[in-house]
């Protein structure tokens, strides 16, 4: 996927903001002295949600020598794990699950509600540099299937419409609120509960 | 120890050891690809799998420790359907590309593909394909033929400590390099070639060159640094094709360097392949009776005392024994192999030698190294202190230029002024070396070549005596070498006190870094297989043969008299370098007394009785050496400025030529954050 191989323009500078630069040494004074290595994945997020969301060769580097550690093994981990995005990606990122659970319940409409509203496929951005849409292996949430995820936040218990409802807000830069989109609160059953409804005492 | 039951045969091995290992101890071999004996287990490729009784999975050998009462099965059929299926799923994304791939016919896949493998593939998807790396001018990558094994990675991050090769991505999209392509810079990472079990790595300046079934396979010596390494010279015909290491656990285990390895390439180029003689401004070729008629007709209007010779770096003691002869013959002991001026004391031999030796570093606790960058000069030696690093509880010093070694160590400073220090008790790094059991210190040709270099060697000696670095039962003196040539030359006393300032004839053996002067009325003879420097300012210049094309001795920086063995002849008239002096000997009336190897090796044996031995190590005397003179500032610089081109071997070498200017252009493209 093309968020995930490295591109080809990097900037050639990268350093951590001042205030960004506090949480550096909070997070490595987490782990013992010594093992700061430990800190790496932490480190590469918060190099990552500094530069819009994608990790260029040079903050991988600068990770490697705030942590005193040869930058292959940065490599190794930003490669290894999916949540590090190693080419610019849109202001929202847009991960829709295609796993079975969410595939059962209809992701494939999910998908295309994206794909038709952005004009996009996967692992591509919308010109103006909004949206980004990936297609993620299951995120945990299949109780609520179908599920995609935006930046930081689930939006569950999709169907066509919502999803676009929901992107729909996002390009005019709203907060759609994030959760299932239908009457669900939380994972509960769909129109409330239905076990262990029975008063104290009674059989 | 532990007690189990392997095929039915009932073993005891120590504790600690896994199923595979004990498994080799009764002979029976598993196939493996990750597992390597030097190297951490990883337990990816799967192979090694066998049965083990109430375990409900088969177990991976390599990493299950063994244990008392464990029952292993390796030859049931069950254990034959494992290792198939494994093959199976290793065979599924690599490619057939057997015909084209230079590991053909040395593979450990092809090999244990036909021993355990399926004949025929079940699988009909696509395969996966990967980016080809580039890895600098020693290493091809053809990485679609990479099967994950990362004994690549491991060695890198341990033998060679040099982290650069890593496992990017996950999954199928697993790759195998060093993610942002740039040039290994290890000075070992040619071992890399030899530890890949599929042709992944393969060796770059032999690609496509030929194939094993067709070489000439001869175990000889390395001569490139003053180790010694064990190595075979593969040649085809008149060519030397590559050169491989060879295990040699007191010496080199089973690597060798880069320069060992890919300097080969330049005993095709610049070799002096007929003798010279000057005319005027020019050097012409002639005939050897020629040359010979030029040498005495010089020789006999001198007065024989105002001869003299300087060995090279990489010259065999047969030639410098001949030679030495020659010269006493004609009147003149003014015979040198110290061609850098470095203030070795011949008069004590432990003095001058690698005495804790190259294996014994594993016992050393603490290591004091002086004026010497150990990565360049002896990367085998190196390898070793790094090892001792990784087995823990060992601290190193330096005095000298803060270089980038493969294990951590505290700069102690620049010059001769901070030995004194610790010599006195004044700098910190006594107190640590007081402390030590087995302390070592390793003297550089650096601190030696300088002009105070006997003082600096007197020091050491003081030190090392000071520091109880002297026992019965350790020597921790250590001086390392950088001339293969250097041990043998001091052995037999091919030394002098004497200049070059007054010699009329100056006879150069293989000698191309000289630093002295050679006066420019002198007549300059030239013994050697490469047109370096030495053969630009000779008047005569008389072809020999380099180290793979004749049977030599040489002993190495611990003192270990090794010998190479002639693995193709030397080229057009060149002839074996101590034959050459003997049939000069007769044309200027002085014949020596030998006419085969053997009588030269006697002769070797009469001035020093070394040579009549193996290659094992001689009990040390402890003497008196090296000078009290007052030492000057200044700091310890290593003689190697540049690994790859140390000698007119490497110096001929187009493959050298191209890591020196990777070595350049790193240097001028460094953003600082690399490495």
């Amino acid at each position: 996927m093309s968020t995930h191989t490295m591109t080809d323009s990097q900037p050639a500078q990268f350093a951590f903001s001042p205030e960004n630069k506090k949480r550096v040494k909070e997070l490595i004074a987490k782990y013992p002295n010594g093992k700061q290595a430990s800190a790496v994945m932490p480190l590469l997020d918060l190099a990552q949600r500094q530069n819009n969301g994608w990790l260029p060769r040079a903050a991988m580097d600068h990770v490697a020598g705030v942590l005193g550690m040869p930058p292959i093994r940065v490599y190794e981990v930003a490669t290894f794990y999916t949540m590090y995005n190693l080419a610019p990606i849109g202001e929202h990122h847009v991960q829709v699950c295609t796993n079975l659970p969410c595939w059962l319940r209809d992701s494939d409409a999910v998908v295309g509600a994206c794909k038709k509203k952005l004009g996009i496929g996967f692992g591509e951005t919308t010109d103006d540099g909004k949206f980004t849409l990936s297609e993620v292996e299951c995120l945990g949430a299949c109780v609520n299937a179908p599920m995609m995820m935006i930046n930081d936040d689930f939006y569950e218990d999709l169907n066509a419409d919502t999803t676009e409802a929901i992107l729909d807000e996002l390009s005019k830069g709203g907060t759609p609120k994030p959760g299932p989109q239908n009457s669900r609160k939380g994972c509960e059953p769909e129109g409330g509960p239905t076990t262990l409804k029975a008063k104290k005492g009674s059989k | 120890m532990a007690k189990l039951t392997i095929d039915g045969m009932e073993v005891e091995v120590q504790n600690g050891l896994t199923v595979l290992q004990a498994c080799e101890q009764i002979g029976i071999e598993i196939p493996r690809f990750c597992y390597h004996e030097r190297l951490t287990i990883a337990g990816n490729c799967r192979m090694c799998l066998v049965e083990m009784e109430r375990a409900p999975k088969p177990v991976a050998s390599c990493s299950m420790p063994v244990g008392d009462g464990m029952v292993i099965t390796t030859n049931s059929p069950a254990v034959q359907k494992m290792r198939q299926g494994v093959m199976e799923f290793l065979l599924i994304n690599h490619p057939l590309d057997c015909p084209i791939c230079d590991q053909g016919g040395e593979c450990d896949l092809q090999d244990q593909a036909l021993a355990f493998g399926s004949d025929h593939s079940r699988y009909d998807e696509v395969k996966r394909a990967v980016d080809d790396k580039s890895f600098g001018p020693l290493i091809r990558g053809i990485m679609t033929r990479c099967i994950h094994c990362t004994r690549c990675v491991r060695f890198s991050n341990e033998i060679a400590g040099v982290p650069e090769m890593g496992a990017t991505g996950r999954g199928e999209h697993t790759e195998i390099g060093t993610y942002i392509n740039n040039a290994l810079t290890s000075e070992l990472s040619g071992n890399m070639i030899d530890l890949c079990p599929v042709g992944a790595l393969t060796s770059a300046p032999y690609a496509f060159a030929a194939r094993p079934w067709e070489l000439k396979k001869t175990e000889s010596i390395d001569v490139m640094d003053a180790v010694g390494s064990a190595i075979r010279i593969d040649a085809r015909g008149p060519e030397v094709m590559r050169i491989l290491p060879r295990l040699n656990e007191d010496v080199n285990e089973e690597w060798i360097s880069d320069k060992t390895r890919f300097a080969c390439d330049g005993l095709k180029r610049q070799r002096l392949d007929q003798p010279y003689v000057r005319h005027g401004s020019k050097l012409e070729p002639a005939t050897w009776d020629a040359a010979f008629a030029a040498i005495a007709a010089k020789v006999k209007s001198t007065d024989g005392s105002r001869i003299a010779a300087l060995a090279g770096d990489t010259a065999c003691v047969e030639s410098m024994m001949a030679l030495k002869d020659l010269l006493e013959a004609l009147g003149s002991d003014n015979v040198e192999c110290r061609q850098d001026g470095a203030a070795l004391d011949p008069s004590c031999r432990a003095g001058y030698l690698f005495n804790t030796t190259i294996a014994g570093i594993e016992e050393a606790d603490v290591c004091l190294i002086i004026g010497s960058n150990t990565r360049h000069e002896a990367p085998i030696i190196n390898a070793r202190l790094r090892k001792r690093y990784l087995m823990g509880g060992f601290s190193a010093g330096l005095i000298g230029e803060a270089v980038e070694l493969t294990f951590p160590y505290t700069p102690l400073g620049a010059g001769p002024e901070i030995l004194a220090e610790i010599l006195s008790g004044k700098h910190g790094f006594a107190n640590i070396l007081k402390k030590a059991t087995n302390p070592m210190l390793i003297l550089g040709q650096g601190a030696l070549m300088r002009s105070d270099g006997a003082a600096v060697l007197g020091l050491a000696r003081k030190v090392a005596e000071k520091f109880n670095m002297v026992r019965d039962d350790w020597n921790g003196f250590n001086v390392l070498h950088t001339a293969a040539a250097r041990v043998g030359g001091l052995d037999i006393g091919f030394v002098s006190d004497a200049t070059l300032e007054s010699a009329e004839i100056i006879y150069l053996l293989g000698a191309d870094d000289y630093t002295a002067n050679i006066p420019d009325d002198a007549f300059v003879i030239y013994q050697g297989h490469h047109g370096d420097r030495g053969a630009h300012r000779a008047d005569v210049v008389l072809p020999g043969a380099a180290y793979t094309e004749k049977n030599a001795t040489y002993v190495n920086t611990e003192g270990r008299m090794q010998q190479t063995r002639l693995a193709v002849f030397p080229p057009g008239d060149a002839r074996e370098d101590w034959a050459v002096i003997r049939a000069l000997s007769g044309v200027l009336g002085h014949t020596l007394p030998y006419d085969t190897l053997a009588q030269v090796r006697g002769r070797m044996v009469q001035i020093n009785p070394l040579f009549g031995g193996d290659d094992s190590l001689q009990k040390f005397t402890w003497g008196d050496f090296g000078s009290g003179g007052k030492t000057e500032p200044g700091g310890f610089a290593s003689p190697i400025s540049n690994f790859y081109m140390t000698d007119p071997i490497s110096r001929a070498s187009i493959t050298m030529a191209r890591c020196t200017e990777m070595l350049l252009e790193s240097d001028k493209g460094k953003t600082g954050t690399d490495g």
